[in-house]
């Protein structure tokens, strides 16, 4: 197990530090798209960068005889990436077809013309070791210390370039009407947006590769949005969980050749996704489970205190839901707080009834709470369900 | 190019191409118009794990216990999803990001580890498709069609295709009215009692059988393309869900056979090597469903734009 932790060269640093850049800027970045719902549209870039970087990688050896430089093929990548995220924007708005075909459509067939110039570059002289496989699924393993600066140089300009527009990029999030009113130009902050989407995802093809990288701009966000509903703290943290999970996945990698490092990013960032998911504390598993335990058990107790106030007999369920509230004393008479209680549940109860039979629609609407917490205290609303 | 050519190379290839594309075709024209046409994408990244796993337990690449694991990972990552949309309140295509990435990054490492060296099952392959390699050793000339010793070496996944594509076919002629009304008219659909819930998890299942029979054959990214192209070009061409599905039909062959000849032969003529089929057919694909975007009669771009300047005072 001692490969686990190679010994950190000064390479292995820049590496670690490329990666974890990248990483930051993916998750900061992918918190917008996140927030706008969009968050395949980065399933069509991604895949959309496969023509340009075998196009580049074409063009590079036409003309110097070598084609393997990272700044030339990240800026192929990044112009037929743009071309896909416009193909994807004029079939969603100027065709009859939804956005999910739109982005169906893009990411397989800009990938398929990928594989086309792949297998040209395959037939090339300069053909099986041109690695761009590593383009695929990615690798650190290989990279130079020159990309690694490159990618964290990138990294940094699109984590500053975000942090000027970050209000703005906020209001286009969540009131993109009235960034208009400010005077905003709605299709200009929608490509600010998704460019630098665009450039996180190019630069990060070469370590992460284009079938994850994705999850990237995806894992960070939805893992952030666990602990917080305030966007300034959510893209910090969704650009630390990114961060720490681009470095950790790096490291592990680098130990491992053969394991991808994409794959390995993506299953340290799913592992604290999970936590996230299990211990949030107001979407998580275990909370959601609890405060289901917690309602239940509040409704038993309202509609045995029905029955105690309409003197119908109780059936055992209901003894003990009383007598854990202490509505009912162990003879099995009712306290005062029993009587109290069950008189304002009566009450409730009524006044809920009245208000269903007069405002049907109303009611329906506040009754339909679904998987959420009712409203705090005991109003009828909260408190009765749908019956 | 002999006839025992044509027949050993690409014969297999195109019947393997056209069977795939017919069968994502057909299930393609429900997810388009369920607005899920990524659902192919996530399914054929989610069922990689499964694959691998039925890949460790039956020892080989037999296409049973394939096909089992595929069909369970799709309905854990399904479950999954919906976890996510209910519980921590994602929207549908976040939960899908999040769940099919890791589910694929957990096979890839699989790959990587469990499966080592010991066979072919390598994500490349599992992108690319191997339709080139595809070869039906023996014939000469027609006369082989009729002859059993030959016909038995056929490659087996033509077979596959073929009783995949007929299922898929028989599911939607059969489920026909369930299907049309679970996706125009869901409300309907439950005041009529049908359970809308089954016809989606059979969908899911049908969606990962298509993909696994497909991908190992012509790639994951051919799979997707065939899930959208044909049946979004037949969209565009049709506001009928009977003519869409045939047209779909058509066009799925259509590109099938375009494809693998601007792939294989066009090149071959030219003195060139051959390209990638499936990519080329996905591409194919994709310019038949811009054609019909722009050009359309009635939904198309331009008539759209026609109908607006007509539209306009003088």
């Amino acid at each position: 197990m001692l490969d686990l932790f190679p010994p950190l060269a000064h390479n292995t640093l820049v590496v670690l530090t490329g990666a974890g850049l990248l990483g930051v800027a993916a998750g900061v970045v992918g918190c917008f798209s996140f927030l706008r719902r969009q968050a395949l549209i980065s399933d069509a870039i991604s895949h959309a960068t496969l023509p340009g970087i075998a196009a580049a990688f074409l063009l590079g050896y036409a003309v110097w005889g070598e084609g393997r430089s990272l700044a030339l093929l990240t800026a192929g990548a990044m112009a037929s990436g743009f071309l896909g995220m416009l193909a994807v924007r004029w079939i969603r708005e100027e065709t009859r077809l939804t956005e999910d075909t739109a982005i169906g459509t893009v990411l397989s067939v800009f990938f398929g013309l990928g594989l086309v110039l792949l297998s040209v570059v395959q037939s090339t002289s300069a053909g099986g070791q041109a690695g761009l496989g590593s383009f695929l699924l990615g690798a650190v393993a290989t990279m130079t210390t020159n990309e690694a600066w490159t990618i964290a140089a990138v990294s940094l300009m699109a984590l500053v370039t975000t942090s000027v527009l970050f209000k703005t990029f906020g209001l286009a999030c969540f009131d993109p009407d009235f960034a208009k009113a400010l005077g905003w130009s709605t299709r200009r902050l929608d490509l600010a947006m998704t460019g630098l989407l665009l450039v996180v995802l190019a630069i990060g093809l070469k370590a992460v590769g284009l079938v994850l990288i994705i999850a990237m701009v995806i894992i960070p966000p939805a893992a952030a949005r666990f602990w917080t509903d305030d966007l300034s703290r959510m893209v910090t943290l969704s650009g630390a969980i990114g961060g720490a999970s681009a470095v950790a996945g790096a490291y592990i990698s680098a130990g491992f050749p053969n394991l991808p490092t994409g794959a390995v990013i993506v299953l340290v960032a799913g592992g604290l996704f999970f936590v996230g998911l299990l211990l949030s504390p107001r979407r998580g598993i275990i909370a959601e489970a609890l405060s289901l335990r917690t309602r239940r058990r509040r409704e038993a107790v309202r509609i045995a205190l029905l029955d105690l106030a309409e003197r119908r007999s109780l059936d055992p369920r209901s003894i003990k839901a009383l007598r854990s509230a202490g509505y009912l004393d162990p003879v099995g008479e009712a306290t005062s707080a029993g009587v109290a209680a069950s008189a304002t549940a009566l009450r409730d109860h009524k006044a809920w009834q009245g208000f269903v039979l007069r405002h049907p629609e109303a009611a329906a609407d506040m009754a339909d709470w679904g998987h959420g917490r009712p409203p705090v205290g005991d109003s009828p609303a909260g408190g009765v369900g749908p019956t | 190019m002999t006839l025992g050519e044509f027949l050993t190379i690409d014969a297999p290839a195109l019947v393997i191409a056209i069977l795939a594309c017919v069968a994502c075709a057909l299930v393609g024209n429900v997810l388009v118009l369920r607005r899920q046409a990524l659902v192919g994408d996530a399914v054929s990244h989610a069922v990689l794990p499964g694959i691998v796993v039925g890949f460790l337990i039956a020892g080989d690449l037999a296409a049973g216990p394939m096909m089992a694991g595929a069909v369970i990972a799709v309905l854990v990552a399904a479950g999954a999803v919906e976890l996510l949309r209910k519980l921590a309140r994602l929207e549908p295509g976040a939960a899908m990001g999040v769940v099919f990435t890791v589910m694929f990054a957990a096979g890839v490492v699989m790959i990587e580890t469990a499966v080592g060296d010991r066979v072919h099952l390598d994500t490349q392959h599992a992108l690319f498709g191997s339709l080139e390699a595809s070869l039906w050793i023996g014939p000469t000339d027609l006369s082989s069609l009729a002859d059993p010793a030959v016909l038995a070496e056929i490659p087996p996944q033509i077979p596959m295709l073929a009783v995949v594509t007929l299922a898929v076919a028989a599911v939607m002629v059969l489920a026909y009215k369930e299907i049309q009304i679970t996706t125009f008219d869901p409300m309907l659909a439950d005041s009529l009692g049908l359970k809308t819930k089954s016809v989606t998890i059979g969908l899911i299942i049908a969606v990962a059988i298509t993909a696994v029979a497909s991908f190992e054959a012509v790639g994951t990214i051919l799979v997707i393309a065939m899930f959208t192209c044909p049946p979004a070009t037949a969209r565009m061409l049709t506001d009928r869900l009977q003519s869409q599905i045939w047209l779909s039909v058509l066009i799925a062959v259509g590109v099938a056979v375009t494809g693998y000849a601007a792939a294989a032969w066009v090149p071959a003529l030219m003195g060139l090597p051959s390209l990638g089929a499936a990519g080329m057919i996905a591409v194919i694909a994709g310019i038949a469903q811009t054609l019909a975007m722009l050009f359309a009669p009635r939904h198309g771009w331009l008539a759209k734009r026609r109908r607006r300047s007509a539209a306009l005072p003088a």
